[in-house]
C-alpha cells in the first residue's frame, strides 16, 4: 500500500508539473468584413443603454490595479472604471489611436525642452464615495505605481523617466501625507507638474497609462488594492472574486457632465476569469457569452468554422495589430558583419512560407517594413522588392557575390521551441535561402530563457552563430517610441542579456531617437520614426516577416463594436448590447 | 482498530512531510542545483521592463536568496504557527495552517483552495457515484452472460471510454448537448448546492457524465473480469448446491468478493479526484481545485501548485485509509490490530 500512495502522490505532482510545458503561443486571424447597420466602420450604432454585456478571459489580469498592469486589453477596459489624465479616443481605425484629455482638462502642456509636463484637472470629478479628485490622488497614483516591488507587474517607464531623487515608494515616505516625491508638484488641487530628468516629447503617452488615474491614500492596501480599485469611471467594481469572476455595475458619482469621452450604455459587466479558450469560441457563437476580452482573435479550431459558414464570417472583424513577427539578421556573426550578405538574405527569404508558417494570409499581412500600419504616421515601403514577395534569387546571388561569398555559407537559426509557428518560419526560411546556397542549422530555444540567456544575450549568440533569429515584437501603444525603442536602439544592448534588440547597432539610428525623443511637434517626430524605419531597412538588419492579424467574433447582440487602432481590438468602452 | 488508526495517521504525517520536501525541492532546490540564481527565479514574477535591481528586490521579497533549508524552514514553520507578509502598505497575516502565499496574486494559499474545494467535491462525488453504479451493474450483467449481445456491445463501449480523452469528449458533449441542443448547461457553470441543489445538479450534469464514462468504462471490465473469475469459484458452486437462489449467489457471495480489488482502485481514483480533476474542469472551466492548479502551473505560481499537492497527497493519505479500513466490512478474513 505504501509505495502505491507515494506513487500516486508523485502521478499528482508530476502531472501537475508537467502541465507547465503547456501555455503561451498565439492565435492568428483571417482578413474578412461584416455587415449590419454600419456607420463609419462602426457595427450596429445604438445608443440604447441597460442590459449586461459578458466578457470572459481564457487567463487572468496581472491585476486589476492600475498600478500594476501591462496588457492592452487590461488598459482599454481600465477605462471603464478609471480615468487617467490622458486616454485613447473611443473612437473606429485611426481616430481611436488618438489621444485625448480625460481627467485632465487638455493634453499636456510642455516646456521648452520637453522636461517638465503641466495638466490641470477637470472640475467636478468624484470617486465612486462621493470624495472629489484632487491633484495630489493623481501624484499619489503615479508615486506608489513607482514600488516595484509591490507592483512589479506595471510598466517602469514613471521610473526611467522621472526625476526621482531617490525616491522609491509612498509605503516608504516620511512625508506625513506620503506626498514626498519632488518630480510632481501640485501647486493646488487642479493641477500637476511632471520634472522629467531627460526630455520625453511623447509623455502624453505616458499620462494615458491607467498609473495616473487618480488613487485615494486612506483606502490605498498595496497590492491587495486590486480586490477593490476605488473607481472614477461609470463603472465601479460590485463583487470581486479573485481568479474567477467579477462584476461591475454603474458608479453613481460619475458625471457625465465631466466626461466628453464616455457614453458607458449597458448597466452591468460581467467578466469571467480562466475560462477554457475553446469553450470561450463556442459560447460567443452560441450566444451565451458577448466578448472574449483578450482580443487575439478565435483560436484556430473555431477559426475553421467561422470562415466556412457565411453568417458566422459576416459576423467577424480582422484586426490588424500592432505586432510585427521578424526575423533579426545578427551582424556579429560573420559572414552577416558584411551588409551586402545581410542584404543577401533580405531578397532571398520567401515571404509568402513566412506568412503561411502564421496560417496563410488568414494570419497577417507580409510586412516589407518595421511600423506596423495601424501605427500612427507608419508609412508602407520596400527596400528589397521581390516578385510576389516570393524572394529573388538572382538578386540575392549578385549580393553574396559582392559580399564575397558567391557560393553562400552556413549560419544558425534560432527560434522559440514551444512556438510551432515560429518552427515553421525557421523551415520556410531554411527552404528558401538555402536556394541561393545560404544553409541554415536550425536551433530551438526555450521560450522563458529565449531572450535572456540565448538569442538576446550577445556572447551566447555569437559563440553559437546564431546568425538569425526569429522573434516578434509589439508595441506597448501604438506609437513609434512604444514600437522602435527597445527593438533598434544599441545603446539598450545589454552584455548581461535579457535583449530585445538581437543585433541592430547603427548610431545614426540611436542619435536619430534622441531628436524624437525632444521633438514635441507631432507631425515631425512621425517623420523621423519612418526615418528610422528606413534607415534600419537599409542596414538590413531585420528581415520583417508578417504584421499580425486576429479574427474577431462579434456576437449580433452587440452594439457599437469596431476596432480602435488604439488597442488594435474591439473599443470597450463603447460597447452595448440589446440583450437584455 | 483505534491503535491502527493512530499509527496510519502518523504515517501518513510524515509522508506528507515527505511529499512537501520533495516538491520544495524540486521547484527550489533543483534549479539553484542547475546554475539558476535567485534572480532567476525571481524574474518570473516580475514585469516584463524590470531592470536587475528590480529582479534582486523581487528575489530578497520573495526570500529566494536565503538557504533552501531556511525556506523550508519557513515553510513549515508557517504550517504551524502562520505567516506574515507585507502588502505594501501594511501587513497581511496567513493564519496557521499557512500553506504558503502567492507569489502572483498575493493571496494566502489555503482559502484560495477551501474555496475551491466544493466545486471539486461535488464534481468527483456525483462522478463518482454514476460511474460506481453503472461501471459495478454493467459488469456484473456482462460477467453472467459473456459473449452475449449485450456483453460485447457494453466492453466494446467501455473500451471507447477508456480510450476517449476527456478533452475531446467534453468539448464534443458540449458542443451537442449544450449548444446545439441546449439541454445542458453551458461551460463554466457552477451553483453552490447551498444556493440551489436542482440547478447544482443541472450544471454539474454533464461533466459527471464525461467523467464517469471515463471512469465507468474502466470500473465495467475490472468487476466483469473479477466477477467471471469468482463464478467459477467453488464456494459459488457449494452456495448453489445449497440452493440459494441466484440472485444470493451473485449479490451477496459472488461480487462480495469480486468487490475487493474496486473498492482499493475506487480509493484511489477518489483520492486523486479530490486532488483534483485537472482536465475536466479545465474542459468545462469549473472553478475548482484542478483549474486552479493547472493556471497556477501557466503562471508559475509555485506556492499554489505547492498547495494543491498537499492537498492532493492529504486526500490520496485518507481515501486509502478508508478503503483499508473498508476492507474489514468488505472482506471477513481481514482483521486489524
Amino acid at each position: 500500500m505504501r509505495s502505491r500512495r507515494v506513487a500516486a502522490a508523485a502521478v499528482i505532482a508530476v502531472s501537475t508539473l508537467a502541465l507547465a510545458a503547456c501555455g503561451g503561443g498565439s492565435s492568428g486571424g483571417s482578413s474578412s468584413s461584416g455587415g449590419g447597420s454600419d456607420v463609419g466602420g462602426v457595427h450596429n450604432v445604438s445608443d440604447v443603454t441597460g442590459g449586461t454585456i459578458r466578457y470572459a478571459n481564457s487567463g487572468d489580469w496581472d491585476s486589476l490595479d492600475p498600478a500594476d498592469t501591462y496588457y492592452s486589453y487590461s488598459w482599454n477596459f481600465a477605462r471603464l472604471y478609471s480615468r487617467a489624465l490622458v486616454m485613447f479616443k473611443s473612437a473606429p481605425g485611426k481616430d481611436g489611436a488618438t489621444l485625448v484629455p480625460d481627467l485632465a482638462e487638455s493634453l499636456g502642456k510642455p516646456s521648452d525642452d520637453a522636461k517638465t509636463w503641466t495638466y490641470t484637472l477637470r472640475q467636478g470629478v468624484k470617486f465612486e464615495d462621493g470624495t472629489p479628485v484632487t491633484s495630489k490622488d493623481v501624484k499619489y497614483a503615479v508615486e506608489r505605481s513607482l514600488d516595484k516591488t509591490t507592483f512589479p507587474n506595471g510598466p517602469t517607464y514613471f521610473n526611467d523617466f522621472l526625476d526621482l531623487q531617490g525616491y522609491t515608494s509612498p509605503y516608504a515616505d516620511s512625508d506625513p501625507n506620503k506626498l514626498g516625491l519632488k518630480a510632481i508638484d501640485t501647486p493646488d488641487d487642479r493641477t500637476i507638474v511632471f520634472h522629467l530628468k531627460q526630455p520625453f516629447s511623447g509623455f502624453d503617452y505616458f499620462a494615458q497609462m491607467p498609473s495616473t488615474a487618480p488613487v485615494p491614500v486612506a483606502k490605498d492596501t498595496g497590492s491587495k488594492y486590486k480586490e477593490h480599485v476605488v473607481s472614477t469611471g461609470p463603472y465601479m467594481f460590485d463583487t470581486n472574486d479573485l481568479g474567477k469572476s467579477f462584476t461591475m455595475k454603474r458608479n453613481p458619482n460619475w458625471d457625465q457632465a465631466t466626461d466628453p469621452n464616455r457614453k458607458p450604455l449597458p448597466d452591468r459587466i460581467e467578466v469571467a476569469l480562466n475560462v477554457n479558450s475553446d469553450d470561450i469560441d463556442n459560447r460567443l457563437q452560441s450566444g451565451d457569452l458577448d466578448v472574449a476580452i483578450e482580443g487575439t482573435g478565435v483560436g484556430p479550431a473555431a477559426q475553421g468554422k467561422v470562415l466556412a459558414d457565411q453568417t458566422l464570417k459576416a459576423n467577424t472583424d480582422s484586426a490588424i495589430s500592432a505586432r510585427l513577427w521578424y526575423t533579426s539578421i545578427n551582424s556579429d556573426v560573420a559572414p552577416l558583419d558584411n551588409i551586402h550578405c545581410r542584404k543577401a538574405v533580405e531578397y532571398a527569404a520567401d515571404k509568402t512560407g513566412y506568412q503561411r508558417a502564421y496560417g496563410g494570409a488568414t494570419g497577417g499581412e507580409i510586412a516589407t517594413n518595421l511600423l506596423p500600419p495601424v501605427i500612427p504616421g507608419a508609412e508602407k515601403f520596400d527596400t528589397y522588392p521581390t516578385p510576389g514577395n516570393a524572394g529573388d534569387a538572382a538578386k540575392a546571388k549578385d549580393e553574396l557575390a559582392q559580399c564575397g561569398q558567391p557560393n553562400g555559407f552556413t549560419t544558425g537559426i534560432s527560434y522559440r521551441a514551444e512556438r510551432p509557428k515560429e518552427k515553421a518560419t525557421a523551415e520556410a526560411l531554411q527552404q528558401s535561402l538555402a536556394k541561393v546556397g545560404i544553409n541554415l542549422e536550425v536551433k530551438p530555444y526555450p521560450l522563458g530563457d529565449y531572450a535572456k540567456l540565448y538569442a538576446g544575450k550577445p556572447d551566447f549568440a555569437k559563440a553559437n552563430s546564431l546568425g538569425l533569429n526569429v522573434f516578434g515584437w509589439a508595441a506597448d501603444w501604438p506609437d513609434g517610441y512604444g514600437f522602435l525603442a527597445q527593438m533598434v536602439d544599441s545603446r539598450a544592448i545589454r552584455a548581461s542579456g535579457g535583449n530585445t534588440n538581437f543585433g541592430v547597432k547603427d548610431p545614426e539610428v540611436d542619435a536619430m531617437l534622441d531628436k524624437a525623443l525632444v521633438t514635441t511637434d507631432t507631425t515631425a517626430r512621425e517623420k523621423i520614426w519612418v526615418d528610422i524605419d528606413k534607415k534600419v531597412m537599409d542596414d538590413a538588419y531585420i528581415l520583417p516577416g508578417i504584421w499580425s492579424k486576429g479574427l474577431l467574433y462579434r456576437p449580433p447582440n452587440l452594439t457599437n463594436v469596431f476596432i480602435t487602432d488604439g488597442y488594435q481590438m474591439f473599443d470597450y468602452l463603447a460597447l452595448g448590447t440589446t440583450r437584455k | 482498530m483505534a491503535i491502527y488508526i493512530v499509527r496510519r495517521l502518523v504515517a501518513a504525517v510524515i509522508l506528507l512531510l515527505i511529499v512537501t520536501a520533495a516538491v520544495f525541492a524540486i521547484f527550489f532546490l533543483v534549479p539553484r542545483l542547475a546554475g539558476a540564481t535567485p534572480e532567476d527565479l525571481a524574474s518570473r514574477y516580475v514585469g516584463k521592463t524590470a531592470d536587475a535591481e528590480q529582479i534582486h528586490v523581487i528575489a530578497v521579497k520573495l526570500g529566494f536568496t536565503d538557504p533552501i533549508w531556511v525556506q523550508y524552514g519557513r515553510f513549515l514553520k508557517g504550517l504551524v504557527a502562520g505567516a506574515d507578509y507585507s502588502t505594501g502598505p501594511t501587513t497581511v497575516h496567513c493564519p496557521a495552517p499557512c500553506f504558503g502565499y502567492s507569489f502572483l496574486t498575493q493571496n494566502p494559499v489555503l482559502p484560495d483552495l477551501l474555496d475551491r474545494l466544493p466545486v471539486t467535491l461535488s464534481l468527483a462525488a456525483g462522478a463518482a457515484l454514476i460511474w460506481v453504479v453503472a461501471g459495478v451493474a454493467t459488469g456484473v450483467v456482462s460477467a453472467l452472460r459473456p459473449g452475449s449481445i449485450f456483453d460485447r456491445a457494453a466492453m466494446g463501449v467501455a473500451l471507447a471510454g477508456v480510450s476517449l480523452p476527456i478533452f475531446f469528449t467534453g468539448l464534443l458533449s458540449l458542443a451537442v448537448f449544450s449548444y446545439a441542443l441546449g439541454i445542458t448547461a453551458p461551460g463554466g457553470s457552477y451553483t453552490p448546492i447551498e444556493d440551489n441543489p436542482f440547478l447544482w445538479a443541472y450544471d454539474l450534469l454533464l461533466p459527471w457524465i464525461t467523467l464517469a464514462f471515463l471512469y465507468a468504462a474502466g470500473y465495467a471490465r475490472l468487476t466483469r473480469a473479477g466477477m467471471l473469475d469468482t463464478m467459477g469459484e467453488d464456494f459459488i458452486r457449494t452456495a448453489r448446491a445449497k440452493g440459494l437462489p441466484e440472485r444470493t449467489v451473485v449479490v451477496k457471495h459472488g461480487l462480495r468478493s469480486a468487490l475487493t480489488p474496486i473498492l482499493t482502485i475506487f480509493g484511489l481514483d477518489l483520492g486523486l479526484l479530490l486532488g483534483g480533476a485537472i482536465l475536466t474542469e479545465s474542459t468545462y472551466s469549473l472553478p475548482g481545485i484542478g483549474k486552479y492548479s493547472v493556471d497556477a502551473v501557466v503562471n508559475n505560481d509555485l506556492p499554489k501548485v505547492l498547495g494543491v499537492v498537499m492537498v492532493g497527497s492529504i486526500f490520496i493519505i485518507l481515501a486509502n485509509l478508508v478503503v483499508d479500513l473498508c476492507y474489514a466490512i468488505v472482506d471477513p478474513r481481514v482483521r486489524y490490530s
